[in-house]
């Protein structure tokens, strides 16, 4: 486990880019990734290396929120690792059992490396569901501020 | 004599296709989609999920419609899918002060930075039918407003008591592997962790009816809500494939903060104690039970004296799993007429030896059926 915070952040670091880029393949719906794959992969090919193969993973929790880790329960993901064009390999994991989802997501990440390609796949897939993701976010976040209680003082005795 | 007992496959098999034709209900009447039950009675949906220990909002809408609803029922049918599944991997731990927040309250300061936030509640409802509710009548869309510039930033209640150093710690979050009770069965004395695993999955009922003993004297904590929150958290997971952790999703869980009363000692200025709940979805009176058993059972860690229920570890832990609970319980409605029979025996053997009459022995219905 890599609980410690030094040797988190040189995982992170090491991410980089892909590691956000994966991030935003994997929480985008399979409606999306289709019709931008549509526009973006057409002509290549997609060959499934492994998967798409749906599990779990052990959702864990802190004690306390923010004590020892403890195991709060499970959660369905599927992954996929796919190569592109006989070169790139690309992977994914997501949330759910979608299995195309999550072939989808390997097969942009894979398209995410290929130099040519990368420039577009940021613009229109990557920055177009961090931007829904903002958005779904701002407009929970109007509508919970709503609800959030102003309280005022009444004035009771004489001062 | 040992009977043996064969048949009765047509009558299964015809019990089970009336089960689905009386789950399918009236054929004029539209059938329930995923998507009315995730979306409409999402708070089944996340009960199931919780106590079915697996997050997967479509597949317990799946579970509640196969169930007809009966919880326990769809509970179970996800603790046995989850056992057909591989684990790929554990995630890094939740963040909960990082959450998208939808609701977050606290009975401790009314100031809290961040603020009350009442989010989608039942409280200050009227708890009255109403009689929209009969009907499909449109439903206004819900008021916006712009949120501070600093919106998000909402540190967690036990946070900002931690800094005065009044209330104990979370703790080291290093150390060990967790314990996990789907691998390595119960053992006792159980871990703080194996506790807080077993009680996230415990069944509702069960546990509120303990943290209600708490509060009634059956273990005394004197608790406060330090704060509640519900909302998404980013689920991140160390793949080796990439080599550095990525997001795969969200979930959205509650979290409950119980402050109790003080301990200290000569040594050590007295502080607030803590319980703490954290479930997933959106299960604020779950949360809540689960932060009072969590407090009651930290007794040793305070010096108490175990003697309520929901101090006693094995009690809580042992039975606050709804799955093994019917199973046990629901066990007993299975042919045990073998077993019976040698009830039946023996209870004639003792009459015979008392004394009593042949008459009141013979005869009794007990006979006839244990040879079906």
């Amino acid at each position: 486990m890599t609980d410690d915070p030094g040797r988190r952040a040189e995982a992170e670091k090491r991410g980089g880019a892909r590691r956000r880029t994966v991030s935003a393949f994997a929480q985008a719906g399979a409606g999306f990734l289709s019709e931008a794959w549509d526009r973006l992969g057409a002509g290549r090919t997609v060959a499934v290396i492994r998967g798409p193969e749906t599990g779990l993973v052990m959702v864990r929790g802190r004690a306390g929120g923010g004590g020892a880790p403890f195991n709060l329960g499970e959660a369905s993901v599927t992954r996929a690792s796919v190569r592109l064009d006989g070169e790139t390999v690309g992977h994914a994991m997501v949330l759910g059992r979608d299995g195309e989802r999550a072939r989808l997501a390997a097969a942009f990440d894979a398209l995410w490396q290929v130099e040519a390609a990368r420039g577009a796949v940021e613009r229109e897939v990557v920055a177009a569901v961090e931007a829904a993701i903002a958005s779904a976010d701002r407009d929970r976040r109007a509508e919970t501020e709503a609800t959030k209680v102003d309280f005022f003082t009444m004035m009771r005795g004489e001062d | 004599m040992y009977v043996a007992v064969k048949g009765g496959e047509a009558a299964i098999a015809n019990a089970h296709r009336l089960l689905a034709d009386r789950r399918r209900g009236d054929r004029s009447v539209p059938a329930l989609t995923l998507s009315q039950i995730a979306g409409q009675l999402a708070l089944a949906v996340d009960r199931v999920m919780a106590e079915g220990s697996l997050y997967d909002p479509e597949l317990a809408a799946m579970a509640v419609r196969q169930s007809r609803g009966d919880l326990i029922e769809a509970i179970f049918l996800i603790r046995a899918y989850r056992t057909t599944l591989p684990r790929f991997a554990a995630t890094r731990p939740i963040d909960t002060a990082a959450m998208v927040i939808e609701r977050r309250i606290s009975a401790t300061y009314k100031d809290v930075p961040g603020g009350q936030v009442l989010g989608p509640t039942f409280d200050y409802t009227h708890r009255l039918i109403e009689p929209e509710m009969a009907e499909d009548a449109p439903v206004a869309a819900p008021a916006r407003r712009d949120p501070p510039e600093d919106a998000g930033h909402a540190p967690r209640v036990t946070d900002i008591l931690g800094d005065e150093a009044l209330i104990e710690a979370d703790g080291e979050g290093k150390g060990a592997e967790p314990a996990d009770l789907t691998r390595t069965p119960l053992a006792f004395p159980a871990s703080r962790d194996l506790r807080l695993q077993a009680l996230a999955r415990g069944d509702e009922g069960f546990l509120l009816g303990l943290g209600y003993s708490t509060q009634r004297g059956f273990g005394r904590t004197h608790p406060f809500v330090g704060e509640i929150r519900i909302g998404e958290v980013e689920v991140e997971v160390d793949l080796p494939e990439f080599g550095f952790p990525v997001v795969i999703g969200r979930v959205r869980v509650t979290e409950c903060q119980m402050v109790s009363q003080f301990t200290g000692s000569k040594a050590v200025a007295p502080k607030f104690s803590r319980g703490y709940g954290l479930v997933f979805g959106q299960l604020e009176r779950k949360a809540m039970a689960m932060s009072l058993v969590d407090r009651a059972l930290r007794a040793d860690a305070f010096d108490e004296e175990r003697r309520a229920p929901a101090q006693d570890e094995e009690f809580v832990l042992a039975h606050c799993d709804n799955v093994q609970a019917t199973g046990f319980v629901e066990h007993l409605k299975l042919p045990h007429y073998v077993d019976f029979q040698a009830e039946l025996e023996l209870l004639r053997k003792m009459r015979k030896a008392a004394g009593a009459t042949d008459e009141t022995v013979s005869g009794s219905k007990g006979d006839v059926e244990v040879v079906q």
